[in-house]
């Protein structure tokens, strides 16, 4: 056991893969002697030299299309994507050719790649800085997406991306790479990258979330608690596949589930487990699952980040709202796209359940 | 309309690249150390050759492309016929008293800018330090490059640039404020693109290269449809960017665009010889000027720290695209003397010997010096030049330190130009959220339209950000 923060386990878990196995390579901008802006690969161009942890030239589509070429030719090449808004540049390589390339050449060729990406917000960052793009990736069959919250996750689940023989897009929640905890190097059967955890015990919500957000739904377990509401919390940690089974058992025995992500609600994965825990676990629920989420919007600059970013507060109103403890938000008529101002009730005005526009 | 280049352009095919040491780096490591020896070789041939005195940080297998200079380190002004045909304007020693008199004041505009920009630059690393400021990009260094390039323009030209053009900006007519609302974080852009011709900076590196020259091919659609009058010059596009901008494909795709388009943009390359802890070695194995070649326009590179050099190069290809000559890629070779940004610590990653060598290369040093010698500059017009840049810092910290978070609803005003049915329904709904709260906030607002929200929520922010939020 060692103590670590998520950003030195991630670059111990990167140390291992390469001990372990020559075919490793990391890749990416200010990557090997500056050791990447969030210190993660720090000294293992020192360690590995400069054809295995490699500065690459600003490119990202460069970056993951040679990556492309190195795992054609037997390669396991670990990319960074310098933060999450910078990977759009490297969509086409991604989507048209690392997800596509296994089915494409009928299993002959096999990608595993792994792009590293620091992700979402809560940091007071400038622009492009705080993206939550898990949807656009977990939407793109052939790539597995997973996010990480916790320093063994960090070390475990890299090591398991990188011995995947699939294409892995690796999330990084920024707003947890100092956070410490214990890390056993040489865990005996680990989790499966592919499964959720249940991290927190409880009997009456199912909470579901990951990365950057998990720590504030245990917060939010807590202070339920406080409250007389017991709150189980699933940090789902993979989010394609999604691990719908540990989710779907949790919610049988909650009857009611929250999620929330960091992300807009519009076709976000909260979607996607509402809609199978509806199908799985229709007879069970006791309310429909209720989102958390942040606001259909490009991110906020950062002294209003506050505002978009589920926080405490909202994840206890959601808690509340599945509860039916709050009553429901009910716009006092579905506004036409002509008309937004039609928008919304005033404030005090009465609610009713004919409202049924909701 | 003059067809031929009024520049000179990069070598030809009739003068191929010679290789350097006859080996090409096999990693980036070995760039690196490539880049060192070669920059080592180029300041002995300094001492030799007055011409060719100037830094060159590139590896040296275009070293045939030369770096245009006016001014030596020390301010001595060198005879150009070439480039002094582009500052005919600035003689301080013409015979008419007019000219003079003009040359003069334009001299000294240069300078103030210069000067009131590595003032502010100063200011806002300052800002960022005592927490006023979430993070700034200093351009320090960076002074002749930008206000050599950017005195050259035209009003009706239009600028699209990165993070670090803080004083393009200013040239531009952007308020000092307005430089660090987004670094402050209070928005995500600081000005009216429209009223200053210069668009919000860009962050992906690259990307606003294709969209100078979108705009540039915009211009040409409004001479055909008679929008817009070629007589009188082309308005053009320009894109600022770096030396690792170099690397991406927008840009090169804008260079594909614009060229055979014939399209009148300005490519604007500071090469301030690093990409974050990247050197420009890693960027490029030939001088950044003699990509254009290869794109089919011409290629300058220019000594990014003489301001007169810069200025020149730039009218030069401003007056080309003007006349349909189509794009221009100039380098200006110049150098990041702080950090990258005030979040980095280039220690990890750089000499202090080579920060120390370009100290000695200063542009507003050199032109200091260079006016001085000409009777342009006094003691007394020096602290009149610091006494503007002291204000202008203390009007910059004040605006700085005066600007309120914004309204919590304001989040919601312009995602969409046309009202859109669904995201009104999320504002009334976190309206309705932060009513729950009890403090009177948000509930109103979040029923009005577009904008009314915001604006009325204004008044009580603070309490409503502490009250709901934590
Ligand atoms: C597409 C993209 N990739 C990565 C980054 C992160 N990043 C910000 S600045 C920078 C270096 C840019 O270097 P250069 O183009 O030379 O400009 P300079 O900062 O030196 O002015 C990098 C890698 C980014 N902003 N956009
Ligand atoms: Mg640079």
């Amino acid at each position: 056991m060692s103590t670590l923060t998520v950003a030195k386990a991630l670059g111990a878990g990167l140390r291992r893969a390469m001990t372990d196995d020559d075919r490793v390579v990391v890749m990416g901008e200010d990557v090997g002697r500056l050791g990447g802006v969030y210190r993660v690969t720090d000294g293992l161009q020192a360690e590995f030299g400069p054809r295995r942890v490699l500065d690459t030239p600003l490119a990202e589509s460069g970056i993951i299309g040679t990556a492309v070429g190195l795992a054609y030719r037997g390669y396991r090449p670990v990319c960074e994507i310098q933060f999450d808004g910078f990977v759009f540049v490297a969509f086409d390589q991604i989507l048209s050719q690392l997800a596509k390339m296994h089915a494409r050449t009928g299993g002959k060729v096999r990608l595993p790649i792994t792009i590293r990406i620091p992700v979402g917000g809560g940091i007071g960052a400038a622009e492009h800085h705080s993206e939550s793009p898990e949807a656009l990736f977990a939407h793109v069959a052939g790539l597995r997406v997973v996010s990480v919250a916790n320093p063994q996750d960090a070390y475990t689940v890299l090591r398991q991306a990188v011995a995947c023989d699939d294409p892995v897009i690796f999330f990084e929640p920024k707003r947890r790479y100092h956070l410490k905890g214990e890390v056993d190097l040489d865990p005996v059967e680990p989790l499966p990258m592919d499964r959720a955890r249940v991290v927190r015990e409880g009997h009456d919500v199912t909470l579901v979330t990951w990365g950057g957000l998990v720590g504030t739904a245990l917060d939010a377990a807590v202070a339920a608690s406080d409250d007389g509401v017991s709150v189980e919390v699933i940090d789902l940690r993979s989010l394609s596949p999604v691990d719908h089974d540990t989710v779907a058992s949790s919610v049988r025995k909650t009857g009611r589930v929250v999620v929330t992500h960091e992300a807009p609600r519009q076709a976000g994965l909260g979607a996607e487990i509402a809609a199978t825990v509806t199908d799985r676990c229709f007879e069970y629920l006791e309310a429909a699952p209720v989102r958390v989420t942040g606001h259909g919007m490009p991110y906020p600059p950062a002294k209003l980040e506050g505002h978009y970013l589920p926080d405490l507060d909202r994840i206890l109103d959601g808690v509340d709202r599945v509860l039916g403890r709050v009553e429901p938000f009910v716009p006092r008529a579905v506004p036409d796209a002509g008309s937004p101002g039609e928008a919304g009730g005033p404030a005090g005005s009465v609610r009713t359940a004919e409202a049924v526009a909701r | 309309m003059p067809s031929e280049p009024a520049v000179r352009t990069g070598p030809t095919a009739a003068t191929p690249p010679k290789a350097q040491n006859g080996h090409r780096a096999a990693t980036p490591r070995d760039a690196r150390a490539d880049r060192k020896n070669v920059a080592h070789d180029v300041r002995k041939d300094v001492r030799e050759d007055e011409r060719t005195d100037v830094p060159r940080q590139d590896p040296g297998d275009g070293a045939s492309t030369p770096t245009l200079r006016v001014l030596t380190e020390d301010g001595t002004r060198l005879p150009d016929p070439e480039l002094d045909r582009w500052l005919a304007d600035l003689d301080p020693a013409a015979p008419d008293d007019g000219a003079r008199e003009t040359a003069r004041t334009t001299l000294l505009r240069l300078f103030e800018d210069m000067v009131v920009a590595r003032r502010i630059d100063a200011e806002a690393t300052a800002l960022q330090r005592q927490g006023e400021l979430a993070l700034w990009p200093p351009l320090l260094g960076q002074e002749a490059a930008q206000v050599g390039s950017a005195r050259a323009l035209r009003d009706d030209d239009f600028v699209f640039s990165s993070y670090r053009e803080h004083a393009v900006a200013r040239v531009r007519g952007a308020e000092l404020v307005d430089l660090v609302r987004v670094w402050r974080g209070v928005a995500v852009s600081g000005w009216d693109p429209y009223a200053i011709g210069m668009a919000s900076p860009q962050v992906i590196i690259g990307a606003q290269t294709l969209h100078a020259t979108g705009w540039a091919m915009g211009v040409q659609n409004d001479v055909d449809a008679g929008r817009v009058d070629a007589s009188a010059g082309l308005p053009v596009g320009v894109a600022y960017f770096g030396d690792g901008a170099m690397s991406q494909g927008d840009v090169n795709e804008a260079f594909v665009f614009a060229s055979t388009y014939r399209s009148p943009v300005l490519f604007f390359c500071q090469n301030n010889q690093w990409a974050i802890s990247e050197p420009v070695a890693l960027q490029s194995r030939v001088p950044l000027a003699e990509r254009a070649r290869g794109f089919g326009m011409p290629g300058v590179r220019v000594d990014g720290n003489d301001v007169l050099a810069v200025l020149a190069v730039t009218r030069a290809a401003l007056d080309r695209a003007r006349h349909d000559g189509g794009p221009t890629l100039i380098e200006a070779v110049t150098y990041r003397m702080g950090p990258h940004t005030t979040a980095d610590d280039p220690k990890r990653y750089r000499d202090a010997a080579e920060v120390e060598e370009w100290t000695g290369r200063d542009p507003l040093a050199r032109f200091e010096a260079y006016l001085r010698s000409v009777g342009v500059l006094d003691d007394a017009e020096a602290a009149r030049v610091q006494g503007v840049a002291d204000a202008a810092a203390a009007e910059l910290r004040a605006g700085c330190v005066a600007l309120t978070d914004p309204p919590p609803l304001s989040l919601f005003d312009h995602v969409y130009a046309e009202p859109h049915h669904a995201l009104e329904r999320e504002r009334a709904e976190y309206a309705h959220y932060l009513e729950s709260f009890g403090d009177g906030e948000g509930g109103d607002d979040g029923a009005g339209g577009p904008g009314a929200a915001g604006d009325r929520a204004a008044s009580g922010t603070g309490t409503t950000a502490t009250g709901v939020a934590r």
